[in-house]
């Protein structure tokens, strides 16, 4: 079968430095990895590469997502495929309503796909469901995109995004950050209902607390800009004791 | 040799003087305003049309743009006006608001709306005041009155609209004095009075617009006094037509406790300058002074305002959007006095400016001069291409890059009309901008 993203060797610099330096990672449907590292390993650059933020030069490797050139394709082009990040730092996009940004976004892939539009009382009814379930205040979807929200609530506001898009590949950047415990869960459970056999998930994250509620099956130490080891899930609690003192430097 | 030698006249300024001289007998009034008008004219005839010389006139040389200053508009024939009674104003139209046309400079009672005037609501040709004898009134204290273009206005104002409310009065339609050009190669100077008594409220709307590819000339003024204790929302819409020059000026004096809007919203024209001297004369007072221009192809649009803070605890917050893309230039002139007796003044000015191509070009130059102690004041100004980290999220969302940024210029402008109150008018204003950004 076919794996869901496979990234073999990738290379990537930003402003002259690298900093992926021939990472590997295969992500069949249905898994869940987790992604861990210490401070400036690489784990956000992978995932602006995976979306194609501009400013990364792509110096080596590939990434195939279904078998498909994923680094060829546009960003947009590449959501309406099904690749979805929720950004470790959420911007704020002053003037654009939340809902018409959340109608927009999904249109616009449907469109992409050859699928119908929803209209706007149907999209309405969708997100209120999936604001009710994360706990978003439906007050917030009228405001600006992020503007002035909390850093839990730009969080939430990720997770919902994604439940709305039901994206194929799911990256988490430190969802969990700025989370309280409660809405830890809340975002928590939202994120294990979507869960599905033809689903794939990284959860990047720094807190084996997360992973109490979001199982991964597969846990990565990234460091250096590599993938250097590869475990079960009870390798988050093994960092958790001893940290990454012995990651760091190994590949450099 | 006279080292202070006045450049050689241009052939527009050579020009105006025989527009002056021609029209000068036709032109409505008694004595008084025709003394008026031919010592508005020599004033002009001093310093010429204003250029780069000019510190308030810095960027946009008139003297040099001004290639030619064309005969006063004729009056318009019947259908014209029929047709153009029915059409002006564009979708502003629609919003029932009590419309008055002026139709090439003259205003048209016959076609305009005068049913069930509002208790307490004045409605008077400029034309027929001027005929009476009654002096313009300029309104003192802002160096902008002293502008040529607006000694211009004075000296060939044929009409324009007057309107008095009374204190107290409250004018629940908004009016809407729409003024359309019809013809080319002509000009229209008007001029126009609202007085607004105490504690009345009235929103006023203005638009100007004509037809593409004709070569005409606007000059219009609008004096605005604002009693005490007023409620004052004023819009002005500029969508001249694509090869018109349309020189505007607002004068407003507000009173004490009054709270006062204005939103200029500019997507029209080729050469455009609006001039706002806004003198916040009582105590106390709100003002909200913001602007929108979308600018594309070679269009050139000036905004140069000053305001006045006279007296204390007045509050006003300046928002000025521009949009501008192809070759197009923006710019705005910005200034806020704080007069001595303005203590607890709180001013904010903020301009910004976004830049849709390598070619488009902003100046902006906000400027505080503060003459009391106790005040809050603040200016910023930027200038810049679209910011890229915005994009990104939208196209991470999978919004096309066409759409992303369409969404993103709404966005922008969207921070000035969404202040507008009326709602027909905000979704009017909001839709002007939505079909200039697929238009581009
Ligand atoms: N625009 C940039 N210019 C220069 N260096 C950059 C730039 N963006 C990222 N970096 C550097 O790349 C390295 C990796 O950053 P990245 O954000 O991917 O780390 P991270 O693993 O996500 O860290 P954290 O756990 O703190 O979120 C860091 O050293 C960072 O300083
Ligand atoms: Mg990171």
């Amino acid at each position: 079968m076919t794996p869901l993203l496979q990234i073999r060797g990738l290379e990537a610099e930003v402003a002259g430095r690298k900093i992926l330096n021939g990472l590997d990672l295969t992500v069949n449907e249905g898994e869940i990895h987790a992604i861990m590292g210490p401070n400036g390993a690489g784990k956000s650059t992978l995932s602006h590469v995976l979306a194609g933020k501009p400013g990364y030069e792509i110096t080596g490797g590939e990434v195939l997502f279904r078998g498909e050139d994923l680094l060829a394709m546009a960003p947009d082009e590449r959501a309406a495929k099904g690749v979805f990040l929720a950004f470790q730092y959420p911007i704020e996009i002053p003037g654009v309503a939340t809902l018409t940004f959340l109608r927009t976004a999904l249109n616009a892939q449907r469109k992409k796909r050859g699928e119908e539009e929803l209209s706007s009382p149907d999209l309405l009814k969708r997100v209120r469901e999936i604001a009710k379930k994360l706990g978003v205040d439906p007050e917030m979807l009228r405001r600006p995109l992020n503007v002035g929200f909390s850093g839990g609530e730009k969080k939430r506001n990720e997770t919902l995004q994604m439940a709305l898009l039901e994206p194929r590949l799911c990256i988490l950047d430190e969802t969990d950050s700025g989370l309280d415990i409660d809405a830890l869960k809340v975002v928590a459970n939202g994120v294990n209902a979507l869960r599905a056999p033809e689903r794939g998930m990284i959860v990047i994250t720094h807190y084996q607390r997360l992973l109490d509620y979001i199982v991964p099956d597969i846990v990565h130490v990234l460091a250096a800009g590599r993938i250097v080891r590869t475990g079960a899930k009870e390798l988050a609690l093994e960092l958790e004791a001893t940290g990454y003192a012995q990651y760091q430097g190994e590949a450099a | 040799m006279n080292v202070h030698a006045r450049p050689a006249k241009t052939a527009a300024e050579l020009a105006l003087a025989g527009v002056y001289r021609d029209a000068r007998s036709a032109l409505p009034g008694g004595t008084a305003v025709a003394a008026q008008r031919n010592a508005a004219f020599e004033a002009f005839s001093g310093t010429g049309l204003p250029g780069s010389r000019l510190e308030s006139w810095k960027y946009t040389d008139l003297r040099r743009l001004m290639a030619d200053a064309l005969p006063l508009a004729p009056p318009p024939d019947a259908a014209t006006r029929a047709a153009q009674a029915k059409t002006s104003g564009g979708p502003l139209a629609g919003l029932g608001l009590r419309r008055l046309v002026i139709i090439d400079g003259a205003l048209d009672l016959a076609h305009s709306d005068l049913a069930d005037l509002e208790p307490g609501l004045a409605v008077r040709a400029m034309a027929e005041v001027l005929a009476s004898d009654e002096p313009l009134l300029t309104l003192g204290g802002s160096a902008s009155v002293t502008n040529p273009t607006l000694a211009l206005n004075a000296a060939l104002a044929a009409d324009g609209v007057v309107l008095s409310i009374a204190p107290g009065a409250v004018i629940a339609r908004p009016i809407h004095l729409a003024f359309v050009n019809t013809g080319a190669r002509v000009a229209a100077y008007t001029r126009s009075r609202v007085v607004v008594g105490a504690d009345a409220m009235v929103a006023l709307v203005e638009s100007h617009e004509g037809p593409d590819g004709a070569q005409y000339q606007v000059n219009t003024a609008l004096e605005l006094v604002v009693g005490d204790g007023a409620r004052v929302d004023h819009v002005k819409v500029t969508r001249e037509g694509n090869a018109a020059l349309h020189v505007g000026a607002l004068l407003a004096e507000v009173g004490a406790r009054t709270s006062f809007t204005t939103l200029g919203f500019t997507v029209g024209g080729a050469l455009i300058r609006n001039d706002l001297a806004i003198r916040l004369a009582g105590e106390a007072t709100v003002a909200a002074i913001r602007g929108v221009s979308l600018l594309a192809g070679t269009q050139h649009a000036d905004t140069s305002l000053t305001v006045d803070h006279a007296a204390p605890g007045g509050q006003s917050r300046e928002l000025f959007k521009t949009v501008v893309d192809d070759r197009a230039r923006a710019v705005f002139q910005g200034r806020i006095n704080v007069r001595q007796p303005a203590q607890q003044t709180d001013a904010k000015m903020m301009v910004r400016a976004l830049l849709l191509s390598d070619d488009a070009r902003a100046d902006s130059k906000p400027e505080l001069e503060i003459f009391a102690d106790d005040v809050q004041c603040g200016h910023g100004s930027t200038v810049g291409p679209m910011d890229e980290q915005l994009k990104f999220y939208l196209l991470a969302r999978g919004i096309p890059e066409q759409q992303a940024k369409a969404l993103l210029i709404q966005a922008f402008a969207a921070e000035a009309v969404e202040t507008v109150a009326h709602e027909g008018l905000r979704e009017v204003l909001s839709d002007a901008t939505a079909r200039w950004v697929q238009e581009r």
